[in-house]
């Protein structure tokens, strides 16, 4: 691909024109204010639907897909709510292939090693390109420069609005549901595939011209909650196995043993407290990588020694939110995905376990959004930069590695930390700059290592808030702990060996392009 | 190669995916210069590093002809050189060693006399554990080649401690190396004494004959390299016949810092069960305790083994102190906070002392023989021993150094 490429407000080369779309290059954050209107889908009409309500299809997907109307070039979309247990992306795209189409588009809300056979399908022509987290082999297929049109990596609340902004077309949805009735009312809170929160086909619900539920479990209507709604569907396709169970969620999310986690773990904890964040009717959101659950074990322990409780906690859920909620130090979750059999459970049964959707809580053009309510957040990185600039999606040798999620969008919360080991291995994480650009160094505020704590000087009042609570954490700048890090691994790593050809972009929330993704050589 | 010529092979480390750690093996040949197979992790990072790091050392062992084959998982520079120079070994040359780089700053010498509530055992053959050790806030780190390290790997247990004292941060820690009994126990000091440890573990201890081996060999090591920094000794009674003679051994040398004690060989020994109240033991351990403040050294309590029982360890630990006990054993970094907090004087000890304290001074300054708190008459021995509570809060940051000035009674 020859782009002509350009330089963003933060220094980074980006191209104007991704698989024929022009783009906006990032112009710092909240610099560009969006105008027009949102796009919309088709008129339908009830007289094309049957008055039973009954749009049970028996001729299976594939002829589903006929009458949707797929032809070669369309987007097709699918999420990533039964993660590397989902079975429904790559029957979609089998189908796809048998219909003998060509140049599609897949439009993952994420992807999962389980999505390995999507190489197969670019190879024979039936996928173009994927916009949509790439991780496994797909990252390892992309970064090799093989995938024919750019990776577009959107967070969570930047999938939502590049379908609401019309910056993506969805043609068809095919929304995998672990319970749902005739009607296409669906939710994930029951049934063998169980997997909490449908939230992320939300959009494409809304949005797509033609929308397909498919589901292993059809119950009597009305299938409540509805958090897909019947209104929205065409189709309800039954097939035997939506996913594999035991890959959906995990039975018990285990916590980390390794000594350095832990304490990188209690430290953030303790930064909550000790900067005053953690008091009566607070809010946090972690997620469910070790040291996030570690740092919830933690802080369970001092609310319940301060006696203070939050009202409300931001999922990934799993057992340890759970906990809190039942044990009364917490008066809400509210949950964007479910990750075991606990969260699962409770989000069933707990009118105080919510589900949420991109856009209650990730979704920048929009009027608010919940993760900027959220008091702290804690979340991971592949690398921070001693300007505090990370990255998520890229390994330090360039290849593709995570999507975004809702990270990018978890940045706007009142206090934003980084908890991440200064290494892995001999793979120094504290570096001089990141490979890839994903999070802007001024809406990060606080970096945990095991070797000390780095808060961004933007936040003076965190530090002036330590301070005054005497806190006995070790401070100390990002550029001590790089040191430390090149001094234990014997100097400073070699950079990526990476092409001219760009074979990604990282979009910022706004829609932006915040930074590309290189061909690794 | 032709078939005459004769090859040696040597192999080290671990081939399984261990983090921190990586395999080598060597083939040392008669010609064709040194040749270089390398698989690492981290090779974009640091292939070319380690590349560099191995044709070095190959020439300072005098290697010209080898192959070497690498399989590596991350491993640092200090684990590297302890891998390839065990290989080397392995292979039949036995003289030149390889040291890695030292550390920018020399590690302190420690007092005879300082804070040893908590010492971490870490295994003396596993890296992972080392790195990031001196994190946990340990007053003493103990790289231990006995028990955790299995026969056939004593020898590069040896050479990876000795390349850890040597460039390993251990940050404030006292470093501390459990040797092996006997004959193996002296090579092990043969390799570790020129990287300055600051004090032996002497394992199995029941002779007084074993305490001066030591004393002498780390006496005759340290002149060879011009060292004058103290290296104290800890022999670990384990038997009934080295708890008998605990006095003399405690007494075996002025390098004995600390005496402690073993209760799993000690049980053993006796042929009786380890239990969590401790009744079998509760002689010997308080015959230490007698021993070691006759001899005028430190008196330090075994492991409490239940990593996943902080309640447990908290009582255990008040319990040792309630006996004597100075400091405890840990085997998990999480176990050291909670053995610091029992052993710290509670808030009501030291706001007693720091009366019984100011009292004394009081008295003194008046010219009074006689102390008195209140009604009370106050005794030469419990002002010594507020006088050691104050100390203590104090090194612990419990009470500011400036207290008099600060008390406002």
């Amino acid at each position: 691909m020859k782009a002509s490429m350009v330089e963003n407000a933060a220094g980074r080369s980006v191209p104007l024109e991704v698989n024929g779309r022009e783009q906006l290059p990032f112009a710092g954050v909240g610099q560009l204010p969006p105008s027009g209107r949102h796009v919309s889908a088709p008129i339908r009409s009830r007289d094309a639907y049957p008055n039973d309500g009954n749009k049970v299809v028996h001729d299976g997907l594939r002829a589903a897909l006929e009458r949707a109307g797929l032809r070669d070039g369309m987007t097709l979309s699918t999420h990533h709510h039964l993660r590397n247990g989902d079975f429904v992306a790559n029957m979609v795209l089998e189908a796809a292939a048998s219909l003998g189409v060509k140049d599609l588009m897949w439009f993952p809300s994420a992807s999962f090693p389980c999505h390995e056979p999507m190489i197969q399908h670019m190879e024979s022509g039936v996928l173009h390109h994927i916009e949509g987290s790439m991780n496994g082999p797909l990252g390892d297929y992309a970064s090799r420069g093989k995938m024919r049109g750019l990776g577009v990596l959107r967070s969570h609340g930047g999938r939502w609005q590049a379908i609401q902004d019309g910056e993506v077309h969805v043609d068809i949805a095919v929304i995998a549901a672990p319970a749902a009735d005739a009607f296409g009312n669906a939710n994930g809170a029951r049934g063998p595939s169980a997997c909490g929160s449908l939230g992320f086909a939300l959009a494409d619900s809304m949005w797509a011209d033609h929308v397909i539920v498919v589901t292993d479990n059809l119950e009597p209507f009305p299938c409540v909650p509805w958090q897909i709604q019947g209104n929205h569907v065409d189709q309800v396709v039954v097939v035997e196995r939506i996913g594999d169970p035991s890959k959906i969620v995990s039975g018990t999310t285990q916590i980390t043993r390794s000594p350095d986690r832990l304490l990188i773990a209690e430290y953030t904890a303790r930064f909550i407290q000790d900067a005053g964040i953690m008091r009566e009717g607070f809010s946090f959101q972690a997620g469910a990588g070790g040291i996030a659950l570690a740092f919830v074990a933690s802080l369970k322990e001092m609310m319940k020694d301060a006696g203070v409780k939050a009202r409300f906690v931001r999922g990934g859920s799993t057992r340890y939110l759970v906990e809190l909620l039942e044990n009364g130090l917490t008066d809400f979750i509210l949950d964007g995905q479910t990750f075991d059999l606990d969260g699962v459970r409770s989000i069933h049964e707990n009118p105080r376990h919510v589900a949420t959707s991109p856009f209650t809580s990730y979704n920048d053009h929009g009027k608010g959004n919940f993760a900027s309510l959220v008091d702290a957040v804690v979340l991971g990185a592949t690398e921070v930069d001693v300007h505090f600039n990370a990255n998520v999606v890229t390994h330090s040798d360039g290849r593709l590695l995570h999507g975004i999620g809702g990270w990018q969008n978890c940045l706007y919360s009142g206090c934003t930390i980084l908890a991440v080991p200064s290494f892995r291995d001999r793979i120094p994480v504290i570096v001089d700059s990141v490979t890839t650009l994903v999070g802007p160094s001024e809406l990060i505020d606080v970096v945990v290592t095991e070797r000390g704590i780095a808060v961004n000087p933007r936040r003076k009042d965190l530090v002036d808030a330590l301070s005054r609570n005497k806190s006995k954490l070790p401070l100390r700048t990002l550029d001590e702990i790089r040191r430390d890090v090149e001094r234990l691994c014997g100097g400073k790593p070699a950079l990526p060996k990476l092409g001219d050809r760009p074979i990604a972009v990282v979009k910022w929330v706004d829609g932006s392009l915040l930074d590309t993704v290189w061909q690794v050589l | 190669m032709t078939a005459k010529e004769k090859m040696t092979v040597g192999e080290a480390g671990r081939r399984e995916n261990v983090r921190s750690d990586l395999w080598v093996r060597v083939a040392l040949h008669d010609s064709g210069g040194v040749e270089l197979q390398v698989r690492s992790r981290v090779e974009p990072y640091y292939g070319d590093a380690i590349r560099a790091q191995l044709r070095s050392m190959c020439e300072a062992l005098g290697i010209e002809n080898a192959r070497v084959e690498v399989e590596d998982q991350g491993a640092l520079p200090f684990t590297i050189a302890a891998r390839l120079e065990c290989a080397v070994r392995r292979a039949g040359m036995r003289d030149e060693i390889a040291l890695p780089e030292p550390l920018d700053h020399a590690p302190p010498a420690t007092p005879r006399e300082r804070l040893r509530r908590s010492r971490l055992y870490l295994p003396g053959n596993d890296p992972k554990f080392m790195i990031n050790a001196l994190l946990h806030g340990a007053d003493g780190i103990i790289l231990d080649l006995e028990d955790s390290v299995a026969a056939q790997e004593k020898d590069a247990a040896r050479l990876l401690v000795r390349n850890a004292l040597r460039s390993v941060d251990f940050g404030d820690a006292e470093r501390m190396v459990r040797i092996n009994p006997g004959k193996v126990g002296l090579e092990d000091l043969d390799a570790i004494v020129p990287q300055a440890p600051n004090l032996i573990l002497i394992p199995k201890c029941e002779t007084v004959e074993q305490v001066e081996k030591v004393d002498e060999h780390v006496r005759a090591l340290q002149k060879d390299a011009n060292q004058e920094h103290p290296i104290w000794l800890m022999p670990i009674l384990e038997t009934a016949l080295g708890v008998e003679r605990a006095l003399s051994i405690a007494s075996a040398s002025p390098r004995v810092a600390a005496l402690t004690i073993g209760l799993e060989d000690y049980t053993a020994d006796l042929g009786v069960e380890r239990t969590t109240e401790g009744r079998e033991s509760l002689h010997a351990r308080m015959r230490l305790v007698n021993a070691a403040k006759a001899a005028g050294v430190q008196a330090i309590d075994s492991v409490y083994s239940d990593v996943g029982d902080p309640e447990g360890l908290r009582r255990s630990t008040l319990e040792a102190k309630a006996l004597g006990f100075e400091g405890k054993g840990c085997i998990h970094p999480r176990q050291i906070d909670v053995i610091h907090a029992a052993f710290a004087p509670s808030d009501t000890e030291v706001a007693k002392a720091r009366r019984i304290v100011a009292a004394f001074e009081a008295a003194t300054a008046q010219g009074l023989g006689v102390v008195s708190l209140g009604t009370k008459m106050i005794d030469p021995p419990v002002v010594k021993r507020a006088q050691h509570t104050v100390d203590l809060a104090v090194l612990l940051g419990l009470l500011a150094p400036d207290w008099r000035e600060r008390d406002t009674n």
